[in-house]
């Protein structure tokens, strides 16, 4: 059976598999959003902070990703679900290039631009939303996009603990010594990161600030 | 802490009592006593590390002094809540720090729409602002990178007039200039003054700028204040720190 006739004959199961995918990465890219942003912005007003935020995020990044996924079996609710568990596992990943990248572009605005704003009387959370947000967003959105990324690929074993997503017809194809298996998961699931890729590589350049030449 | 003193003509609008500031373990400010008349142009000059910097930040709180008091319209700058005594007093620096992801319209104009004037008033007092800094209010919808040094500079002065603020802090505003839009700038911000009648403390190491602009000049050395005296009065000066100070800029009975 070759590549196309799998496709076509499993159209549905695959379509159900690619939005189950889309579904673990969006929930959990929206929940790492939610952590991971607020952390940046917290660690570059408290410096004391950064060294350990930073290296927390890097020991999640370091640890394999069937190991986590392992660790946060006995946790309570969490592990009840095993798509819940992925969602969690996706997030813990997500969060280092989206603080990282909230600090870097917060810390990288312009001296005098900070100064001038503090000095005309903002206040802190006006600096913060009118000023250095809107100033870091492009530097964020590429941490965005790297998290994204990263996402969609690693979401694809989170099948191995049953979770779902196109990592099943990844694992059923390894079973069954069967590249068109294989590549009806793993071909989606490289279109869905290149098209995020490319959505989130147009938004970064949008909001590029312009410069002085 | 003293009173709370209404500010009159011959009160100092800004005054630094017995002003210390200490930062790493190095006295940056030493007992600084300086007073700053209603309409007039102070300038602080000095080199750099003299601590000019540090006491302009004082007045607005951009740094807290480690002894003695900055008043402010007779008012300790600690007493004031620090938005509104920064909204009080313009500021305009060196680096400019225009938005640059705002026009120049929404740089003159934030501090008017965070103070939720409407947007007919703004834009209207915005174009008034531009004129008066010398610039075509047709410049309103352009964005900083578009603008000129010269220009940069204008719109930057524009923004720190916006909510007529009757104290101006100046650092070095027209330093990162070319002479001659410089010289032109200079020349400007001279008659504006005149006519709005702002106090304004300014930071220079530029005597030229100092002796042009200045009602009266402080010249810090070291965090001490060395000499306060007029234009005339620095030139003829005997002082030696003084002296030396003139000299390094050669002859400035040319200019």
């Amino acid at each position: 059976m070759n590549f196309w006739n799998f496709v076509v004959q499993n159209r549905l199961e695959i379509a159900d598999l690619t939005l189950e995918h889309l579904w673990m990465v969006s929930v959990s890219t929206l929940l790492a959003l939610a952590v991971g942003i607020p952390l940046g912005i917290l660690i570059s007003r408290r410096p004391a902070l950064r060294k350990p935020v930073i290296a927390a995020a890097n020991i999640i990044q370091t640890i394999p990703s069937l190991a986590l996924f392992g660790f946060l079996l006995p946790a309570p609710w969490i592990g009840a679900r095993a798509m819940r568990l992925a969602i969690l596992a996706l997030m813990l990943y997500a969060l280092l290039p989206l603080i990282r990248n909230t600090y870097a572009g917060i810390i990288g605005v312009d001296r005098g631009v900070i100064l001038a704003a503090r000095g005309m009387g903002l206040t802190e959370s006006q600096l913060l939303f009118k000023v250095q947000l809107p100033l870091a967003a492009s530097v964020i959105l590429a941490g965005v996009r790297v998290a994204i990324v990263i996402s969609i690929g690693l979401a694809t074993i989170a099948a191995a603990i049953g979770a779902g997503g196109l990592g099943e017809l990844i694992f059923r194809g390894l079973a069954m010594v069967n590249n068109s298996v294989i590549l009806a998961g793993a071909v989606p699931a490289a279109l869905m990161a290149l098209a995020a890729d490319t959505m989130l590589g147009w938004l970064e350049k949008r909001f590029t600030p312009q410069h002085a030449d | 802490m003293s009173t709370d003193i209404r500010p009159t003509t011959t009160n100092p609008v800004i005054e630094f009592r017995d002003v210390e500031y200490v930062s790493g373990g190095r006295e940056v400010l030493h007992h600084l006593n300086l007073a700053i008349y209603g309409g007039e142009i102070l300038v602080l000059l000095g080199r750099s590390g003299s601590g000019k910097t540090t006491a302009l930040k004082l007045v607005n709180r951009l740094l807290i002094g480690s002894g003695g008091e900055v008043r402010v319209e007779g008012r300790d700058a600690r007493a004031w809540d620090v938005i509104k005594l920064r909204r009080h007093i313009g500021y305009a620096i060196q680096e400019v720090g225009l938005f640059p992801h705002y026009t120049v319209e929404r740089n003159v104009g934030l501090l008017l729409s965070l103070e939720r004037w409407s947007k007919e008033k703004i834009s209207t007092r915005v174009d008034e602002l531009l004129r008066l800094v010398g610039l075509s209010p047709e410049i309103c919808s352009r964005y900083p990178h578009q603008l000129s040094g010269g220009q940069r500079q204008r719109v930057g002065v524009a923004r720190a007039l916006a909510a007529d603020p009757p104290i101006l802090l100046m650092d070095e505003p027209f330093g990162a200039l070319d002479p001659l839009t410089r010289s032109d700038l200079q020349r400007e911000f001279l008659s504006l003054q005149q006519k709005l009648g702002k106090t304004v403390l300014f930071v220079t190491h530029d005597l030229h700028e100092a002796l042009l602009l200045g009602s009266r000049i402080a010249l810090l050395e070291q965090g001490r204040l060395v000499s306060l005296s007029s234009p005339e009065q620095f030139l003829s000066s005997s002082d030696p720190l003084v002296k030396k100070y003139v000299e390094a800029f050669g002859s400035v009975e040319h200019m």
